[in-house]
């Protein structure tokens, strides 16, 4: 029984990390960029998510959209304002830039709203409770959140390898230039590529917010890390590969805690990344890719 | 022109009466004269002002009975053990006949070892580490130092005590952080007194400081049917494992420390810790006339609630001023009117003898009764509150006090 319920712990975990995780790949496949300002875009909607329930009493609906748009919309400004004027700069550029985005985020967010906790009031968005199925316990929560994210990598499959606006962005990962010389506006479909990643962060800020209802302007950091963990593990760029290393993250992790070494769980994640980038840099499903001189 | 003139008379004014103002703070005035270091400016100033706030209040209500008359030197060592040594040196020029502080630990056991080769009467309101009225080294005693709060295995030893007793428990839990030496320290001294008590430990699993999901954690736990779990912890962590406890299905009895104070504020469901027990250090809950007058005042004078920081620093004033008046008031005896003490007796006779009369102590604190153990350490009853729901919603209600040995 410990066993099954460890699974279930695994399972909604997993879910989360590879939501997360999916905004890593989809901005990495586009741009080569590692938006290490993703997991701090989650806590953003966290704080959304949280005064649209308690300051503006907003109905749940309404105010799980406004948390999407809102993560939408500020990944948007984002992408525009700090990594567009360096889209010809060297990665590395990108990359500190990314992590200045990050810094930036967090301490903007601990003068609005103070490096304390709020309680995110989690009754409000749906309803606390659990359902048996034998005698192990199951949250709806964790249902909603397995539902939610298997639905929204569908969606985001479906996205990617069904619509023209996918092919685009597949053509754009694949060759920038030659895109642009098929008449794609490259800039739009990287912009694009950015909402869809906050989007998914979104939603994974409203999944975070019910399981873990306790929104601090650091939150986002550990989640990214380890979303991010899951990313290179599953293969960077690839979606599928992505959504794996999610549950092989979470599944680690439990999984340490479950035979007692609940002191390594940073540990063995981290480790695996340097395994990863030691022995298999591409990740279980990532395509290696020639430098293109 | 006219202006100007005026200003120039306003001006000298100030000046003078700033010069008489320096003559009325001379010694003559005053019996008493207590040196404070705490950080009132830097990165723990918040520890530093509450101490500041405390002791402040004591000395004007002691002062306002009109007897003997206190006079306060504060010397600001920013939370920095060098600032602290070089406020130590500059409070023995002065002439202080007592410290209290330092605030940190850190600084505290930097100046230790000069107050005590001069025997001067020290007292901390808020350093908890274990070796500050103890030398660590050869395990001396720091027979000048005492303090005000407690050290952090009390509270450890405390708990397991309850868990036994109150609780009742045969088997308990424990879930900690193993990156903060709060929280270890409190492990490991529970687990220490719970061997002595036959109190069987059934699962230790512990966390990091960024750990969110505690669900594996729990579900070990849960598989062991603990009478108990003691989690040693800060409320950020605690506010997620008490729904997450929910959650996973464990049913048992929560058992916390002071780093649990405030908790209910940064909980949506407050029912999923209901029943579940802390210690703190302090609390405006305990409804005793002392306490809450403690309370009224304090807020009157500085506009905000006293947190356990200030309630310390205020009976740590009044333990040492306490000692200080018993010392006075034999050496005293002996003179006649009007004469003044110091004049009769030498330095080194008064500070042995305000030491004794500490670690005499036995009053009635705001942080509860307090006396003295053969390390400096005072023997207090715990503060137990516990989370339950009153007609306001849920809410940390006081149990009582709480002595464990």
């Amino acid at each position: 029984m410990t066993f099954v319920m460890q699974l279930i712990n695994g399972l909604q975990l997993g879910s989360i990390y590879a939501l997360v995780a999916l905004g890593y790949t989809m901005v990495y496949g586009i741009v080569k960029l590692l938006n290490f300002a993703h997991g701090d875009i989650i806590m953003v909607g966290g704080y959304i998510a949280l005064f649209s329930l308690t300051a503006f009493f907003l109905p749940p609906v309404l105010a799980a959209l406004l948390t999407v748009a809102g993560c939408t919309l500020l990944a948007i400004i984002i992408e525009k304002l700090a990594y567009t004027p360096l889209r010809f700069a060297p990665r590395l550029s990108l990359l500190i830039t990314a992590i200045g985005v990050s810094i930036l985020l967090q301490n903007l967010a601990q003068i609005f709203f103070g490096a304390d906790g709020h309680a995110f009031p989690r009754a409000q968005l749906f309803p606390v409770g659990w359902v048996y199925i034998g005698e192990i316990r199951l949250t709806y929560a964790s249902i909603i959140t397995l539902v939610l994210s298997v639905l929204s990598m569908a969606v985001l499959a479906f996205l990617v390898k069904k619509t023209k606006l996918g092919k685009a962005m597949r053509a754009v990962s694949e060759d920038t230039g030659a895109a642009q010389l098929m008449g794609i506006n490259v800039n739009h479909i990287i912009t694009f590529t950015f909402a869809v990643g906050a989007a998914l962060a979104g939603v994974g800020a409203l999944l975070y917010s019910v399981h873990f209802p306790l929104i601090m302007p650091t939150i986002g950091v550990m989640l990214g890390l380890r979303a991010f963990v899951a990313a290179v593990l599953g293969g960077i760029g690839s979606i599928p590969g992505t959504m794996l290393g999610g549950y092989l993250i979470a599944f680690l992790e439990v999984g340490v805690i479950a035979i007692g070494g609940s002191r390594w769980t940073d540990g063995a994640v981290f480790l695996i990344l340097i395994l990863v980038l030691m022995i298999r840099p591409t990740g279980i499903m990532g395509r290696t890719m020639m430098e293109k001189v | 022109m006219k202006m100007k003139r005026i200003l120039a008379l306003l001006m000298a004014v100030l000046l003078v009466a700033g010069l008489l103002a320096g003559c009325g703070s001379g010694d003559d005035d005053y019996d008493i004269v207590i040196g404070v270091l705490a950080p009132l400016t830097g990165p723990v100033s918040q520890f530093g002002t509450a101490v500041e706030a405390g002791v402040n209040l004591y000395v004007e209500q002691f002062n306002a009975l009109g007897g003997r008359q206190v006079r306060l030197e504060f010397w600001d060592e920013e939370g920095a053990a060098e600032l602290g040594v070089a406020g130590y040196h500059h409070l023995m020029d002065l002439g202080v006949d007592a410290i209290i502080g330092a605030v940190t630990s850190g600084v505290t056991r930097a100046v230790v070892p000069l107050s005590y080769e001069d025997n001067m009467p020290m007292i901390t309101a808020t350093s908890t580490h274990e070796f500050v009225t103890v030398n660590e080294e050869t395990g001396a005693v720091f027979t000048n130092m005492f303090r005000s709060c407690f050290i952090d295995p009390f509270q450890g030893q405390q708990m397991a005590h309850f868990a036994h007793q109150v609780v009742g428990a045969q088997t308990v839990a424990i879930l900690y952080n193993n990156e903060v030496d709060y929280s270890i320290g409190l492990m490991q001294a529970f687990v220490a007194e719970a061997e002595i008590l036959g109190l069987e430990i059934v699962a230790i699993e512990n966390f990091q400081r960024t750990t969110v999901a505690f669900q594996g954690q729990l579900t070990n736990i849960m598989a062991h049917n603990p009478d108990a779990l003691f989690i040693p912890e800060y409320y950020q962590s605690v506010a997620l494992i008490g729904p997450q406890s929910v959650e996973v299905g464990l049913e048992t009895v929560l058992l916390g420390a002071d780093g649990w104070a405030t908790i209910l504020d940064f909980m949506d469901e407050p029912s999923s810790i209901e029943g579940a027990y802390f210690l703190t250090g302090f609390s405006a809950e305990v409804d005793t006339p002392l306490v809450q007058s403690f309370i009224t005042d304090f807020y009157a004078a500085n506009g905000f609630m006293p947190n356990m920081f200030a309630a310390q620093a205020f009976d740590a004033a009044k333990i040492l001023i306490a000692a200080i008046e018993a010392t006075l008031d034999d050496i005293e005896a002996g003179l006649e009117a009007g004469a003044d003490w110091r004049d009769a007796v030498d330095v080194a006779t008064f500070r042995q003898s305000v030491i004794d009369n500490m670690g005499a102590t036995d009053i009635e604190g705001v942080t509860g009764p307090i006396t003295f153990d053969h390390l400096n350490n005072p023997q207090k009853g715990a503060i137990i509150l516990t989370i339950r729901e009153g007609e306001d919603g849920f809410e940390e209600s006081f149990w009582g006090y709480f002595y464990g040995r």
